[in-house]
């Protein structure tokens, strides 16, 4: 373990906790959509960042945190690929199923964990990544445009204009 | 006349109000239970759900179609009649069936609703049809994915309903509403369970070299090299070795998608009254970019123009794409 992975880490927790609080008390919903799999331990894995994400939906006792890959807890369901395809996943602005046959987005473990999430996530209405920035007002939008121009969406899986 | 209706895919409702804001004609959806075949978790809807959707849709002339297309065990037929009747209660404009029993039901039980023959049932011939309209009172049938155009000309000939078609989506056909390949290997039924491949028997590996495997209830179908594009994790649509070849193949069927935007006009020239998008188990972006897609090119036809049909073959089963049998039956 590195402390080039432990900063980045350490630095983006307190916002991380901030946001999947506030979005799963907007959008108590997603929570039944999950259904058994409120318990599974998700580690998401943007392939570009320093560290990648455990997730467990647990509306009573709600984690999500940022991890060095070498420290991860073994994870129930394991979702991989770009960073902006994850964001664009979770805001329905891409298909899951298309990223899958394309190979850009990669998952093991519980299939059946995997489905449940990527249903109770594509039933928000409206870009989580969107409120996720409002949050934090005109910095937040800077911020959400910054990572939208360094991280560039994959052209696989859209559709052509 | 055909009107070409657009019939649109709905898994849940965020997607159902996708499918009516890109300009469905109709959505269809359904239960979060074995009584359709998209029985997968976390999906459909709840009867709260349907009830707040069915008021978006009408609202904006759209119509809502509950697929209760599976088959009933023996003996076991209240969660469908249930089904019936609390779609009938909510006001849904039709109902999707494929047994018998279930149709006959609902034709006794709910006459005013229509009834509309499910892809489930396999009905191609007209001899078929014409038994399910003439006893349950059925008034569309959604043709198996076996006929050319040709053919679906002659049967609109010869039945007294309106046909609808497959037009985009999954290519899964075998004998449709028979299939058992799923029960061999989960023990859960395709057509009695509502799910094909149930999510909980599906597990993916990926060797250090970027080759997946694709395994259900332990049994490995498929093995994609690290640049290959995959497909869904059907059996149908595996690779098997068998004695007659040395190498893995498609024995039954291959990871591709229907794709009918050509043949559009030759649909509705063979009197196709609606065009089916399959997909309730898709995403609402799949949704927006299929529905308002075909939307345009159905409203170009309609006035006269050449389609302007966008590129799908992005959102297609391992990035391939047919016109099946609708071209030709040697489509393999």
């Amino acid at each position: 373990m590195t402390v080039l992975s432990r900063l980045p880490c350490a630095l983006v927790q307190p916002l991380l906790t901030h946001v999947v609080r506030r979005i799963a008390a907007r959008h108590p919903s997603l929570f039944a959509r999950l259904g058994p799999h409120q318990s599974t331990d998700f580690l998401i894995d943007p392939i570009e960042l320093p560290f990648a994400l455990h997730l467990r939906p647990d509306p009573e006792a709600l984690i999500f945190c940022a991890v060095p890959r070498d420290a991860a807890p073994h994870p129930g369901a394991l979702i991989r690929g770009k960073f902006m395809l994850l964001l664009e996943l979770m805001d329905a602005e891409e298909d899951g199923d298309a990223a899958f046959f394309s190979r850009d987005l990669e998952v093991s473990g519980d299939t059946e964990a995997v489905v449940r999430l990527r249903n109770a996530l594509d039933d928000v209405d409206g870009s989580i990544a969107e409120e996720t920035a409002e949050m934090f007002g005109a910095p937040g939008r800077v911020i959400l445009a910054r990572l939208r121009r360094n991280y560039p969406t994959q052209e696989n899986g859209t559709v052509a204009p | 006349m055909s009107l070409a209706e657009l019939i649109c895919p709905a898994g849940m409702p965020a997607a159902l109000r996708t499918a009516v804001d890109a300009g469905a004609d109709a959505v269809y959806c359904g239960f979060q239970d074995a009584t359709n075949a998209r029985n997968f978790p976390g999906l459909n809807f709840t009867p709260d759900e349907l009830a707040e959707a069915v008021i978006y849709a009408h609202a904006k002339g759209t119509k809502v179609l509950l697929a209760l297309n599976t088959y009933p065990p023996a003996g076991k037929v209240d969660l469908w009649r249930q089904a019936a009747d609390t779609g009938a209660r909510l006001g849904i404009d039709a109902f999707i069936v494929a047994d018998m029993g279930v149709a006959d039901y609902i034709a006794q039980t709910h006459p005013q609703v229509r009834l509309h023959l499910s892809v489930q049932a396999a009905a191609s011939s007209p001899e078929a049809i014409r038994y399910y309209c003439e006893n349950f009172g059925v008034k569309r049938v959604v043709l198996p994915r076996i006929l050319t155009i040709p053919e679906i000309k002659q049967v609109r000939k010869e039945i007294p309903c309106e046909i609808e078609t497959f037009i985009f989506g999954n290519h899964g056909l075998m004998v449709e509403g028979r299939c058992s390949l799923t029960n061999y290997l989960t023990g859960q039924s395709t057509n009695m369970d509502g799910v094909c491949s149930p999510a909980s028997d599906v597990e993916y590996k990926r060797d250090a070299d970027g080759t997946m495997s694709s395994q259900l209830a332990g049994f490995t179908i498929d093995c994609f090299g690290p640049d290959e594009k995959a497909g869904y994790p059907t059996i149908c649509k595996g690779r098997y070795t068998a004695p007659h070849r040395s190498d893995a193949y498609y024995a039954f069927e291959e990871p591709v998608s229907l794709n009918l935007s050509r043949l559009l006009p030759e649909l509705i020239d063979a009197g196709v009254h609606a065009f089916k998008i399959e997909g309730r188990q898709r995403s609402k972006s799949y949704v927006r970019g299929v529905v308002s897609a075909f939307r345009r090119a159905v409203d170009d036809i309609r006035a006269g123009r050449s389609a302007d049909m966008a590129d799908l073959v992005a959102l297609t089963e391992g990035q391939k794409q047919t016109q099946g049998a609708f071209e030709t039956k040697k489509w393999r």
